[in-house]
This record gives C-alpha cells, sequence and structure tokens, in this order.
C-alpha cells in the first residue's frame, strides 16, 4: 500500500503533468491561430491575385478628387486621399470631443435630477433615461436630423444676427483669418497656462496657511481668454474676420456649421448621456449617507454639501463607467455615415468606394479608433489613479 | 494585429505562386446553381426596381434574364443581389455575383486595378443636375450654380465628375454625400442641397418619384460621359463570352427586326443568313450553324433571350423609353444606322 | 405609596399637523417643499403637460386616420399619417417574404415565443429540456422554415427577408453565436496559461475599440476575400457574422465580472474535493458566474437588438430600414409621413428593450434576494 503510494508518481504519464498540459496546450493554441491566420492571408493573396486587386497603401498620395462638406483644415478635390482621411479623422475628433462635454454636462445634471427629492424631477429624469436607453441610436440620429432640418429656413430666408446667420445651410460664421504673428496668441496662451498653476498652487498654501482662498477658477478663465488677447494685441493685432457673404445659394466665405454637425452632436449627447446619468447616480448613491448627513452638520448648504463632498467622493465610482461612455459615444461618432456627416468612417467609405481598396481602408480605421479608445482609456485611468489617491 | 494581417498577406502575395485559380468556371457554376446571380442597384427606377413581392424589373434586370435564357433556357433562373456601390465590386470579386448589371460606369482604373471586365455598354448615359424650379428660378443651366450645395451618392464616379466639371468652369459648390440614393434625394427635397446630381437617366427616374415632378428641372448640361454596362470578373473568358455576346445578339436582334413576337415565326420561314446564324438555324444538309457550341451553350440561346426577354429596343422601350414612365429617348443609345451609337459586331 | 392618576387608557388621537400627511401632506414634501422647489415643480409640470398635449395633439386629434395616398395626408396642419402606417405595416414585419409563405416567419416567432415564455418564469416545470431545445432544435426548426428548400416548402432567399423578422434574425442569431463564444473568451482571458490569455485579450480588445459600423463594413467587403476561392457567403449571414464576433467581446467581458465575483473559496473547496480544474470550472465556477452575469448578458442583448439597426449601413432592411425606405415611397409623399414613421419604429423598439430591461431588473432583483439567504 504504501509501496504504491511512493511508486506513483513516477509511473505518472508524462501528459498527466499539469505544466505538461498546460504547454502542450499552448502550443496547440498557437498552432492553431498561425495556421488559421495563414490560411486567411493565403486566401486573400490568392484572391487578390486572381482578381487582379492591386494592393498597399499608395493609393493614399494619389488625387482625392472629391469635395467634403465640412471640414477644419483646408482641404480640397486636389489633394490626396491621406489628406481626406485627415479631414475625417478631424471631424470625428470634433464631434466627439463637443459630444463629451455637452453629453457629460446633460448626464450629470440629468443624474442628480434623478436623485431629487422633487417629486416630478425625479420621475422626469427616470422617464428620460428609460427613453433614451431604450430606443436606438440609429433611429434618434434620423429624428434629430429632421428635427434640426425641418424647422430651419431656407437659406434665402436665413435667419441672421450681425453677421452670423441660420439656415438650413447650417450655422454660418464669420471666419477668424490669423496674418502673420498669429503665434503670438499661442505664447499668450501658454504664458496664461504656466501663471494658472503658479497661482493655483500659491494659492493652496495660503488656503492651507490661512484658510484664506481666491476664485482661482474664475482668474484663471480670465487669464487664459485675456493674455493671448494681449499678446496678440502688442503683436499688431494679425487677426481678421473673413464674413460671409450672401450668394443665390446661402452664403460664400465664412465658417459653417454644417446641421449634419448639429444633429449628430445632439443625437450622441443626448443618447449618452442617458448612460452618464445612471452612471452619476451610482456614484451619489454609493457615497454613504453618513457623508452627506455630516456635511449638513457642519452647516454646508445642500448644493454645497453636493458639490464639496458627496460629488468628489462619487467621481471614484463613476469614472470607470464614465470612461466606457467616453469611449462609446466616440465609437458611436461613426454613425455619422448615415446622415452624410464627413466623418473618418463616412471619408474613408467614399475612398473605398472610389479605390476599391477594402482592406487598407477598413484597417487604417480600425487602427485609428483602436488607437482613440487606447488613449482614452490609458488617459481616464491614469486620472482614475489620481483620482483615488486624492480620495482616501 | 491588423497589421501582422497585412505584412503576412503581402509576403504571401509575393512568395506564393496562386492557388486559387483552379476553380470551374463560372459558366459551369450558372450550369451547377441552375441560376444566375446577378448583382443589380437597390432601386432605381427603369434599371432595376423591386415592388412590394420583391419582384425586380429595369433594363439591367431584363439583361440578366436574357442571359439566363441563354445560358439555362429559363428567364426566371435568376436571383438578384441589391447592392450599394461600394459592394459591388467586391460582391463580383467574391464570387458572390456571376454578373454585375447595376448601371455601373466603364471606366479606365475599374478595367485596370479592380479586376473587371466590362461586357459593353447597355446605356449610354452622362451625368446631369436636378434642380427645384419653384425655389431657385433663376437656375437655368449649371453655371448658375456657383456656391450651391449638390447632394449625390458617395463612392461614385459622380462626385469626381462634378469636382472635375466646377473645377473647370472655375465655379465653387459644396457637396453633400450619402451612404445611399435614397437619402441624397430625401436631403434634395427637404432643401438641405440646392441640386442633385446623378446620370440622367437616374435623373428621370427619381424625378417622377418627387412629391411635384414638375417643380423640379433637369438642366440641360451633360457633365461627362456615363457608359454603363454589365460586368464580370477578369480570367473567365468563356463566361465573359457569354454576357458579350448575350448584349450583342440583343442589339444584332433589333437591327434584324426579330422582336419576342416573331422570332419563332422568324426562325422558321426566314432567309437571311444573317438571322439564321444568330438564332442556330442548322443548314439544309443539316450541319449545325455551331454558334452557340462554340460559345458552350445551346444553339437555341440567341432564340431564347430574344423570346423571352426582348430584343434590346423592346427592353429599352419597355423599361425606360415610351413604353414606361420615364419616356426617355433613344439618343445615343439608337442602333448606328438610326444614328445612335448601339452597335454590334455581326455573328460570323 | 399610591398613584393619585394612572392612565388605563390611551390620549384620543391628535390630527397629524396639517400638511404632513395624506395627499396633502406627500404633495408638499415631495413637490412644494420650500418656493425654489415650487418654482421648479411648476416648471417642469408645465413643460410635460405641454409635450403630453403636442404628442396627443399631434398622434391622435390632428392625425389622419384613413386614406389611400399622400392626397390623405398632405392636408395643411394635418398631424400623424396613419394610413401610411396601416398600409406598409405588413411589409415592415416581414419585408420582401412572400405574400404566400408569411405563415411561416408568424409559425417562426410563435414558436420562439412559446419555447420562451416558460424560461423567463421562475419555477416553470422542464427548463432544461426547453433550454436544449431553444439552443439546438429551434435554430434549426427556424432556419428550414425561413429559408425553406426542404420538406416541400418553397426556398426564400435572404435577400428577400426583412423588417422586424430580420432584426429578430440577426439579433437572436448574434446571441445564440456570441454567448459561447464570449463564455470561452472569458475562460481563455482568466486562463494561467499566457498564450491563451494574450490571444484572448487581443481578440476581446480589438472588437471593443473599434465601432460596430467598421465591424459591419468589414463583414461586407472584406470578409469575402478572407473565404477560399468559390466559398461565398450570404449577406445576411456575414452581417450576423459581425455582429456576433463583436457582441461575443462584449459578452466575454460580462461573463469576465461574473466569474470574478465567484469567491476563490470556491474554487478551492472544488479542487479540495478531488474535482479537476476543467470539472471545477464547469460544475462549480462557470454556473455561479453566468447566474450572477444574467442582468449583464440581458443588457448586453439589448444593446445587440438595438444595433442590428446599423446593418441598414450594409443595405439590409431590417425594422428601421424598410420604414426608412418607405418614407421615399412618391404615393405616401406628405411632410408628416416620416414623423409618423419614426414615431412607430421609436414606440416599437422602445416596447421590446424596455421588457427586457424590465426582465433583466427583475432577474437581478431574485438573484440578490437568493444570495441574501
Amino acid at each position: 500500500m504504501s509501496l504504491e503510494a511512493t511508486a506513483r508518481p513516477r509511473r505518472r504519464p508524462v501528459w498527466s503533468s499539469a505544466r505538461w498540459r498546460g504547454l502542450a496546450l499552448q502550443a496547440l493554441v498557437l498552432i492553431a491561430l498561425a495556421a488559421f491566420f495563414y490560411d486567411l492571408a493565403l486566401n486573400t493573396a490568392a484572391n487578390m491575385a486572381t482578381r487582379h486587386i492591386v494592393s498597399g497603401f499608395d493609393f493614399l498620395w494619389r488625387k482625392a478628387g472629391f469635395e467634403v462638406s465640412f471640414s477644419l483644415i483646408p482641404y480640397s478635390g486636389e489633394d490626396s486621399y491621406a489628406r481626406a482621411l485627415m479631414v475625417g479623422f478631424f471631424n470625428t475628433l470634433l464631434v466627439s470631443a463637443c459630444g463629451i462635454v455637452l453629453a457629460t454636462m446633460l448626464g450629470l445634471v440629468i443624474g442628480l435630477m434623478r436623485l431629487s427629492r422633487n417629486w416630478l424631477a425625479a420621475r422626469i429624469a427616470t422617464a428620460y433615461i428609460e427613453v433614451m436607453r431604450n430606443v436606438p441610436l440609429l433611429l434618434q440620429l434620423f429624428i434629430w436630423y429632421r428635427l434640426v432640418l425641418t424647422p430651419l429656413p431656407q437659406a434665402r430666408d436665413a435667419i441672421t444676427l450681425g453677421s452670423a446667420s441660420l439656415s438650413n445651410k447650417g450655422l454660418t460664421l464669420p471666419a477668424p483669418v490669423f496674418g502673420d504673428g498669429a503665434w503670438w496668441s499661442w505664447v499668450g496662451f501658454g504664458v496664461a497656462a504656466v501663471a494658472f498653476w503658479l497661482l493655483s498652487g500659491w494659492n493652496r498654501r495660503q488656503r492651507e496657511a490661512t484658510g484664506k482662498s481666491m476664485p482661482v477658477w474664475w482668474l484663471g478663465a480670465l487669464l487664459l481668454v485675456a493674455l493671448p488677447v494681449l499678446f496678440l494685441f502688442a503683436a499688431g493685432w494679425p487677426l481678421s474676420f473673413e464674413h460671409p457673404v450672401r450668394s443665390n445659394f446661402g452664403f460664400r466665405g465664412g465658417m459653417t456649421l454644417v446641421p449634419e454637425f448639429m444633429a449628430l452632436l445632439l443625437a450622441l449627447s443626448i443618447y449618452t448621456a442617458a448612460f452618464i446619468a445612471e452612471a452619476v447616480r451610482a456614484g451619489v448613491m454609493a457615497v454613504s449617507r453618513g457623508q452627506g448627513e455630516a456635511a449638513a452638520a457642519l452647516g454646508l448648504k445642500p448644493r454645497l454639501a453636493m458639490r464639496l463632498v458627496v460629488l468628489p467622493q462619487a467621481l471614484r465610482v463613476i469614472i470607470p463607467p464614465l470612461t466606457s461612455q467616453y469611449l462609446n459615444l466616440t465609437k458611436n461618432s461613426s454613425l455619422a455615415v448615415a446622415i452624410g456627416y464627413p466623418d473618418l468612417v463616412s471619408t474613408g467609405g467614399t475612398i473605398l468606394g472610389q479605390t476599391g481598396q477594402a482592406i487598407e481602408v477598413v484597417t487604417i480605421w480600425m487602427v485609428v479608433y483602436l488607437s482613440l479608445s487606447l488613449l482614452t482609456s490609458a488617459f481616464m485611468n491614469w486620472f482614475n489613479a489620481r483620482h483615488r489617491l486624492v480620495g482616501r | 494585429m491588423k497589421n501582422k494581417l497585412i505584412t503576412l498577406m503581402l509576403g504571401a502575395a509575393a512568395s506564393v505562386a496562386i492557388a486559387g485559380a483552379a476553380t470551374a468556371g463560372t459558366l459551369d457554376d450558372v450550369r451547377q446553381h441552375g441560376f444566375v446571380q446577378c448583382g443589380v442597384s437597390q432601386g432605381l427606377m427603369g434599371f432595376s426596381v423591386p415592388d412590394a413581392q420583391n419582384n425586380w424589373t429595369g433594363m439591367d434586370v431584363d439583361f440578366c434574364r436574357a442571359i439566363a435564357a441563354a445560358v439555362l433556357g429559363d428567364a426566371t433562373k435568376v436571383k438578384f443581389t441589391p447592392l450599394t456601390a461600394k459592394e459591388r465590386f467586391t460582391a463580383l470579386q467574391s464570387g458572390e455575383i456571376d454578373v454585375l448589371s447595376r448601371n455601373t460606369t466603364w471606366t479606365m482604373s475599374r478595367d485596370t486595378s479592380l479586376g473587371l471586365k466590362f461586357a459593353g455598354i447597355m446605356y449610354y448615359d452622362g451625368q446631369g443636375f436636378i434642380v427645384n424650379s419653384k425655389k431657385h428660378a433663376n437656375v437655368k443651366s449649371v453655371n448658375d450654380l456657383a456656391g450651391a450645395t449638390i447632394c449625390t451618392q458617395s463612392g461614385t464616379t459622380t462626385e469626381l465628375n462634378i469636382a472635375d466639371y466646377f473645377k473647370s468652369q472655375k465655379l465653387d459648390y459644396k457637396l453633400l454625400t450619402f451612404e445611399k440614393n435614397d437619402e441624397a434625394i430625401a436631403a434634395y427635397q427637404d432643401g438641405r442641397c440646392d441640386a442633385y446630381s446623378t446620370d440622367q437617366s437616374g435623373l428621370y427616374a427619381q424625378r417622377l418619384k418627387m412629391q411635384v415632378p414638375d417643380d423640379n428641372l433637369v438642366l440641360p448640361e451633360i457633365i461627362s460621359k456615363e457608359p454603363l454596362g454589365p460586368v464580370v470578373r477578369q480570367g473567365d473568358d468563356a463566361w465573359f463570352n457569354v454576357v458579350k455576346w448575350v448584349y450583342f445578339a440583343l442589339v444584332n436582334a433589333e437591327e434584324l427586326g426579330l422582336t419576342s413576337q416573331n422570332v419563332e415565326d422568324m426562325k422558321k420561314t426566314s432567309t437571311n443568313p444573317e438571322i439564321q446564324r444568330l438564332l442556330g438555324v442548322a443548314s439544309s444538309d443539316g450541319k449545325a450553324a455551331g454558334f452557340g457550341i462554340g460559345m458552350g451553350l445551346d444553339e437555341g440561346w440567341a432564340e431564347a433571350a430574344i423570346k423571352q426577354v426582348g430584343n434590346y429596343g423592346e427592353i429599352f422601350d419597355r423599361n425606360v423609353g415610351q413604353g414606361s414612365p420615364l419616356k426617355i429617348e433613344r439618343g445615343k443609345n439608337a442602333l448606328w444606322k438610326d444614328g445612335g451609337l448601339q452597335y454590334a459586331p455581326p455573328v460570323r | 405609596m399610591s398613584v393619585a392618576f394612572v392612565r388605563d387608557r390611551d390620549a384620543p388621537l391628535r390630527p397629524p399637523p396639517p400638511g404632513t400627511a395624506g395627499a396633502l401632506g406627500w404633495l408638499r414634501a415631495n413637490l412644494f417643499a420650500g418656493p425654489g422647489n415650487s418654482l421648479l415643480t411648476l416648471l417642469l409640470g408645465l413643460a410635460l403637460g405641454w409635450l403630453a398635449w403636442s404628442v396627443l395633439d399631434w398622434a391622435v386629434l390632428r392625425a389622419v386616420w384613413t386614406g389611400s395616398g399622400r392626397e390623405a395626408c398632405a392636408i395643411p396642419d394635418a398631424g400623424a399619417c396613419w394610413p401610411f402606417v396601416w398600409e406598409k405595416f405588413p411589409q415592415w414585419i416581414f419585408g420582401f417574404y412572400p405574400l404566400d409563405e408569411r405563415w411561416r416567419p408568424l409559425a417562426v416567432m410563435a414558436i420562439g415565443a412559446a419555447a420562451l415564455a416558460p424560461m423567463m418564469v421562475p419555477g416553470a416545470p422542464g427548463k432544461q429540456a426547453n433550454a436544449l431545445f431553444l439552443l439546438i432544435a429551434y435554430p434549426a426548426i427556424a432556419y428550414v422554415l425561413l429559408a425553406g428548400g426542404a420538406f416541400g416548402l418553397e426556398p426564400v432567399e435572404t435577400s428577400s427577408w426583412g423588417g422586424l423578422l430580420v432584426t429578430l434574425v440577426v439579433a437572436v442569431t448574434g446571441i445564440v453565436i456570441s454567448l459561447p463564444l464570449g463564455i470561452l473568451l472569458a475562460l481563455g482571458r482568466r486562463s494561467e496559461l499566457p498564450v491563451v490569455r494574450t490571444a484572448s485579450i487581443v481578440f476581446i480588445e480589438l472588437w471593443r475599440g473599434v465601432p460596430l459600423v467598421t465591424v459591419l463594413f468589414m463583414a461586407s467587403v472584406m470578409l469575402p476575400l478572407f473565404l477560399p476561392g468559390g466559398v461565398t457567403l450570404d449577406k445576411l449571414m456575414r452581417a450576423i457574422i459581425g455582429l456576433s464576433l463583436f457582441a461575443s467581446a462584449y459578452i466575454a467581458e460580462a461573463v469576465r465580472g461574473g466569474l470574478q465575483a465567484v469567491a476563490k473559496g470556491q474554487t478551492e473547496a472544488g479542487l479540495a474535493l478531488g474535482l479537476s480544474r476543467g470539472q471545477v470550472t464547469r460544475k462549480i465556477v462557470l454556473p455561479q458566474a453566468l447566474r450572477i452575469s444574467i442582468p449583464n448578458i440581458v443588457g448586453i442583448f439589448i444593446g445587440l437588438f438595438k444595433d442590428t439597426t446599423l446593418v441598414l449601413v450594409v443595405s439590409i432592411y431590417d425594422f428601421l430600414g424598410i420604414i426608412n425606405a418607405g418614407l421615399q415611397d412618391a404615393k405616401w409623399a406628405a411632410p408628416q409621413t416620416a414623423n409618423t414613421g419614426y414615431f412607430v419604429a421609436a414606440l416599437v423598439y422602445f416596447a421590446f428593450c424596455f421588457a427586457m430591461s424590465r426582465y433583466a431588473l427583475f432577474t437581478e432583483a431574485r438573484l440578490e434576494q437568493a444570495g441574501k439567504r
């Protein structure tokens, strides 16, 4: 009996050891994956060869030849496909950034409203969340596009205010034109930022020492606006505005925020706000009641107690879901393709149609969105970690 | 991961001798399936449009039916796949469809870098513009469109032509492109765009679908050449020949006066050797004419196509011409002997 | 010591201070606590009233109920155009499915609903058999019924499918494929084997990092190039594959959350009992983890259901797609046609998604209670 027990380990076959099995399994997975991708590559190469498709990224430097309706950087049909993709990329960034800001503000309001002691406010917030979360974003986008377009007048009857005007061609504004020396305003901005940073540090020390505090945020905002203007002024005001001019079909010159942008922005922020509101609510509810009661006992008004005591602690819980909502919003901005806003997917799709370079264009899409996702989550992780230190 | 895939692919493309080329010909595939897989548009009146029961009609559709009649002897043996502008070439390249008959413009790059082969020109078209004459009463030609916003479908030659034309005319404009034609038309009708642009045939078709067709004016200018025709894959000459010669047979039939009504009688009675060759009438000593067999089809290939679908003129009239709501003139699509461009090589 | 007075019965109850109880009190506590609160209530009430009135006015009072074309609805100041909905509704449900064969999708939906209903009721008998039927037999039956070509059924190409039918087919097939795949990925991500773990992480993060629109474009234009020569996949099938891969990454993360929530002691106890690692996973960890992740999985399914609308960009006509296409019909071109169509679409999607999310909440509450015991 005891002999057998000692003898058994030696007689154990090699494949019954967990380590060996693990290695074997991994090798198998590796081989299977390699074979899969090799087969895929082989198929694709064969397919492309038999179909005489030219692969590679050379097409990016060819002339695009098509126009886009909305661009942050100078672009015309004479530019390359690569530049057209850049236009789309910046348009994606623009609508995502604006959407994130709007959605966060709206989401915060709705989330707090849902916790409100006012029964009606809480119910309305609940209804908002339920409706927005349970109707597909694409449908909401279509509805917003109609709601934005329908009430807006024809270009010739545009609503004007100074040189700004609003019509179904969009919101047209005078465009700033920067002459030589405009970079001074950036210098001013940099100086203001440094000054702001120094000021807030000084203020913190001051507050810790004496308990007195300055309205740093207001001062900072003032600095950030005033200094660039001052520097620009010192450089001889190399800034002029290109005013839009009425033409047969609306306006020429200036800059125009197209209705597609407005509809997409509205749809994205209103949809995402519902999810953010839920995150905010969960975060606030996770802060123990004692915190709010203690703040009240110290004499803080409910508003201040919320801002200074509850929300900062709630942030720890809110940030992880908030990150994924920001990512979702960025990814959802690709729905632009359905209403003709020239984002990355939309311009890429046009290029795909023109050149037939499916693999290359899809690769570019995936790489760009993946990097955006990874960057956002890296930033949020950093923010999260920083906040965690402060919070404890 | 995707990058790895690309490098792998490029490496493989360089080193591996093509292994997949040994697939059977499309003609055999079609026979084996028992139907022709035909890629059409998602709905363009006169060319390919489904009704509520998914019955397709149109010129592009009829051409596919003619192929099915010639190859399988039955014009109904067609499976239609509606495709977007973006999908159409991939669908053909991947073998999802056997022939793309979707108002597709024949261009050089599509021949040379997409691995496609155009089998003929079913319809000589050109790109035009339509504007709402109620909203823009002063627009009478494209040159009046300076500064206008123009809507069109993305991923087509249309947007490129607009860019070229407006640049050469030194006109500025704004372009708004949509994934689907329907969306572009909707934006035009909502007044988001001042003009809508596509092939002229398409303009007439879309105009009929608008709320008040007479309020919409098709501008006189044609800014491009748009030869529309059926497309097949490169590297399958037998199938290419079938598609090409079905088209030629339809044109020849019109020229020879063969219609779906009279083709049976003409086969029996006509002594015209051209008709006899086209319809595969055996010579008096019983020898087959051999044109169908030479292509790998039955001798009655052309007869079946003409009888079941009609000649080119009948197809034109029924779908886009005087017999249709579109009422488009034959114009460039008349036979060469009537001053048009439709010309087919002889069956000999 | 004697007690002068002992009260031997309760004093009569005095009424509560006015305005703290009853309807009035409730109003005061919840709607009119202080001037700011009252103002808020008033403003919100007005806004809500206006909204409700506008919807009622548009959808009922000013609506057009009968007619057979745009003339009926194109009258000035008309509200919703309901005859448009009556005429198009069958198409919105079945797409271009042949008229004579429409009993087949109906049968599929009915069988599915009949089999699913007892699964949702806790305590209904025969769950295991039912689950097996739903996961194995039902897809086969549904496929044969819908596609036809066997048992004397007329074949119906997938390009004729459309409307709600396609929405349901895509969503249900998507979840049936992505659920097992997601569970495998979640297990892979928690594996101790570096190769398996890395492969799972790369797969999951790749799909979670990109928008569904690009995945669908990829499925529609790139996937055909990956297939060996001569093999082609139906367009609908390709979209389903894209959607399933995409959803499996999200399911994997939901299941991983469930796996993490299972106490470590469970695994250790299982191992101590002499079970192998595979047995521990299969019989102890996974059942508990799946039960915990049910609410999240239902959440993902709701997302998937809503996301099916995106197949519109690869020109498959799902419920929203076919409504959108119908709006272009010149016969019904009137100012309110589009609003009516979108209104109905929103109602239908809301009804489906809201019901599912309520069910998820219900399950969650039940699980919580089970955990408390």
